[in-house]
């Protein structure tokens, strides 16, 4: 079976399992819709550290932890870690996972690390190279904040198309070994975004910049495939946002494909805009990596859903390429979940 | 297509701005006339407070403008001031509040990298502009002052 699939995909001959996972939100998120679902809602910001950099190393490290822990298994058995965030240099990861003490690949793709992640961790297991991989991102309120906008305490009106980042981690374990009863839930393929650049240069509209680059993504998947919008339960981006969502349905249409009654975005669920006041949505590396943790793996290893396609979305930006007035382009990662 | 040619962006933006809700601006207009109203009326009961006393123009001023950023500070630590500047927008910016804030806030948060590279070097990250082009607007216009006064206009 020949593996590589149309322009971008692969389908596995072997798809990996997922072999635990786990997810930790903050207080904020803890408030939303999804309350219940998270494994742990932590109430202090701080998490027990003096820094909003600390906090989210600290995050990801307990959201490791505890992945290995309900999966029952050491972190010895894990070959590779990939690993990412938002921060510069990817702090969080570093200074978090040090103690893990194991090989680690440090990635870096925005808000869509956790497909990258994914993505690459399968292809590991797939390729015969681990027989256990751990893929996690994290994002903090405090530390984006703090990095791509003004302090904390700084005081302004945010625009109605802005995002809230998202204070949270998502931490999967993916296993090529015969699964166990429950593991029922798989990665079978994956089709991998290229940049997409339309010319948005307004970094608080990150829906607007990442809206094509998922279109672009998830029409790839489609001819690859050669799959219809109905050949899914859901199609999942990750932090579009209400305005985002619309613009991709709107370019997906115009491409010929309807998803609208696919279509769902972790940025939209994960709060309430109208009691919480964020606005356009949730975003951040940790946005769809705690939504597939809290729910979607739920979903769909319970049945309900048989086969999702999930596409975490990235805008490529930083402060010094918008100061230099550069655009704001978009990255997404497609992965394929499947109930087996 | 994964990169637009420039006429293509534009029409993308301009289907963009579309389809992105705005703040109403005569209601946030409404809100920082109020915000703004009420700050001014704060400072002019302090003025009038310290001119009771018998206090001259210049010092009651001065008292004026530091109980004012005193507050702003102090509502800044206690995160009480984005909640205002949320409601009232450029009515809690534009006074010497939003000044003041713009101060703390980054004092505040860049305190962990250390007093010299944190505070120090962070502290005026906002209002540094202000007050770098402010220093330059205001020695351009004293140039001229300088010069009209040499020639005896003013």
């Amino acid at each position: 079976m020949d593996q590589i699939l149309g322009a971008q995909s692969i389908q596995f001959e072997h798809p990996p399992y997922f072999a635990g996972d786990a997810s930790i939100v903050g207080e904020k998120e803890g408030q939303g819709p999804y309350r219940k679902c998270f494994d742990k809602v932590e109430k202090d910001p701080y998490f027990g550290t003096d820094s909003w950099e600390e906090a989210e190393s600290q995050l990801q490290l307990q959201t490791a932890a505890l992945a290995l822990h309900k999966a029952n298994i050491s972190s010895g058995e894990i070959r590779y870690i990939f690993a990412g965030d938002l921060l510069g240099q990817n702090i969080a990861t570093s200074f978090g996972l040090v103690d893990l003490n194991r090989p680690l690949f440090g990635l870096f793709g925005a808000c869509s690390t956790i497909g990258e992640s994914l993505s690459l961790g399968a292809m590991t297991i797939a390729g015969g190279f681990a027989k256990k991989v751990l893929c996690l991102t994290s994002s903090h309120f405090g530390s984006a904040e703090k990095q791509f906008r003004f302090p904390l305490e700084y005081g302004n009106q945010r625009p109605l198309s802005a995002t809230w980042t998202v204070t949270g981690s998502g931490a999967f374990i993916l296993s090529g070994e015969s699964p166990s009863p429950w593991d029922n839930v798989c990665i079978t393929a994956i089709t991998t975004g290229r940049i997409t650049d339309y010319g948005v240069s307004d970094s608080m509209n990150m829906g607007a910049a990442m809206a094509p680059a998922a279109c672009d993504t998830i029409f790839q998947h489609l001819q690859d495939f050669s799959r219809m919008p109905e050949d899914y339960d859901r199609i999942i981006t990750g932090d579009l946002g209400s305005i985002g969502r619309d613009i991709l349905l709107k370019l997906l249409m115009d491409k010929g494909y309807d998803i609208s009654k696919q279509h769902m975005d972790c940025g939209i669920e994960i709060f309430d805009p109208d009691t919480q006041d964020t606005h356009a949505g949730g975003s951040g590396c940790g946005c769809s990596a705690a939504m597939l943790s809290a729910h979607i793996l739920k979903q769909v290893r319970a049945g309900v859903w048989k086969r999702v396609l999930l596409v975490p979305t990235g805008a490529l930006l930083s402060t010094v390429s918008f100061n230099e007035g550069q655009t704001v382009p978009g990255i997404a990662h497609g992965v394929v979940i499947e109930h087996v | 297509m994964p990169k637009l040619s420039e006429q293509e962006q534009q029409r993308y933006n301009e289907y963009v701005s579309q389809v992105t809700p705005t703040h109403n601006t005569l209601l946030n207009m409404c809100k920082a006339f109020l915000v703004g109203g009420i700050i001014c009326l704060i400072g002019q009961l302090v003025l009038n407070y310290c001119r009771s006393l018998d206090l001259s123009r210049e010092i009651s001023g001065a008292w004026t403008s530091l109980f004012l950023v005193f507050l702003s500070a102090l509502l800044t630590g206690l995160n009480l001031f984005p909640l205002i500047a949320k409601f009232g927008g450029a009515g809690a910016l534009v006074p010497i509040t939003g000044f003041a804030n713009s101060i703390t806030a980054p004092a505040i948060e860049f305190q962990k990298e250390g007093q010299v590279f944190g505070i120090g070097c962070k502290i005026f990250t906002i209002a540094g502009p202000v007050i770098l082009y402010g220093l330059v607007t205001s020695s351009g216009l004293g140039l001229i002052y300088y010069i009209l006064s040499l020639t005896g206009i003013v």
